[in-house]
């Protein structure tokens, strides 16, 4: 195989880490609105909780795009 | 066709200069920097001149992102992390603005190149390492060496053998995922937006009934945008919150919290 293709397929396969960060994401605040639905009044307290779970679970995602920028603009 | 979506994160020397071999030219990157700090020294300075008791649209505006940064360095700090306020709300304020001067288009004026300062990883590593090692001074100087406990939770004695490694590695890795963080987020936002533009204007150009139907991706871009404004605002938010939760680990070390 060429360089050049195996090196956009690398750059596609690096962005599949995106599908776990969505998955993730989801999970995180999916469960936050549960939990907020059921006892409103500790929904305010755990918002912090929330969006650093939120900044953790998308870093791992979007190490995989800086992987693929990497592969493709190296 | 258009340019390459990454022409936009191009560093330019506007005016060259050299001492040796150090290229230390005033570029685009440190144009659009001292814009930020303009932009945002202006906003603050007119939100605070007036200092009326009802306050005005931009004094309030100006009170709410005080009183947003102070609560969420107490509710992450506890009181005693408010002595590091002036320099958590620089933090935020800076990113926040650098974000969304990015994000406004000005591209649109004859010659003016908008720029993103905090989608290169230069200059939001150095925000994170300035963080990093600010956190690491101001564990030692308050708990001189016992801020090594950092490193060992209350655990028993089997499982430290396992934990002081992963607290020394995700410890070590922080300046590393707060500044990936907020540059691969404005690097990807950015070049989605000028790729989805890119197939609009390739779409409204191609005439007849093509031009018509490019109504519609043109207002999902409308709604991307927005989306952007948020994460602008969410990865400044998250920066700051993440500096307040690594400076609460400094002062309290496994205290409480």
């Amino acid at each position: 195989m060429d360089v050049e293709a195996a090196r956009y397929l690398g750059a596609g396969l690096a962005s599949i880490a995106l599908i776990g960060a969505g998955v993730g994401i989801g999970i995180i605040f999916g469960n936050y609105l549960s939990g907020a639905l059921r006892n409103p009044g500790a929904a305010q307290g755990q918002f912090t909780n929330l969006l650093v779970g939120f900044a953790l679970c998308e870093f791992t995602g979007l190490l995989g795009v800086v992987m693929a920028f990497i592969i493709l603009f190296t | 066709m258009a340019a390459s979506p990454m022409e936009q994160f191009e560093v330019r020397p506007i005016v060259p200069l050299h001492i040796g071999n150090l290229d230390i030219s005033f570029t685009n990157a440190s144009l659009w920097m001292c814009i930020v700090a303009a932009a945002a020294a202006l906003f603050l300075t007119m939100g605070a001149s007036g200092r009326r008791l009802v306050p005005s649209r931009m004094q309030s505006i100006t009170e709410m992102s005080y009183v947003f940064v102070a609560d969420m360095i107490r509710s992450a700090a506890g009181t005693e992390g408010l002595k590091f306020f002036p320099f958590v709300f620089t933090l935020f304020i800076f990113v926040l603005f650098s974000n969304f001067l990015g994000l406004f288009p000005l591209a649109i004026f004859p010659n003016v190149h908008p720029f993103t300062v905090t989608s290169h990883i230069i200059v939001t590593f150095a925000l994170a390492f300035f963080v990093f090692l600010m956190v690491i001074m101001v564990g030692i100087a308050r708990h001189g060496l016992r801020f090594f406990s950092i490193f060992a939770p209350k655990v028993p004695l089997p499982m430290l053998i396992i934990l002081i490694p992963i607290e020394i590695v995700s410890f070590l890795s922080r300046p590393i995922s707060l500044s990936v963080r907020l540059f691969a987020n404005m690097l990807a936002g950015h070049t989605m937006l000028y790729v989805f533009g890119t197939f609009v204007i390739g779409l409204a150009a191609a005439g007849g009934v093509l031009s018509f139907v490019s109504i519609a991706p043109f207002l999902a871009i409308v709604a991307v945008a927005a989306l952007e404004f948020l994460i602008a605002f969410l990865q400044a938010y998250v920066f700051a919150i993440l500096t307040c939760i690594y400076l609460n680990d400094a002062l309290h070390l496994h205290d409480h919290h």
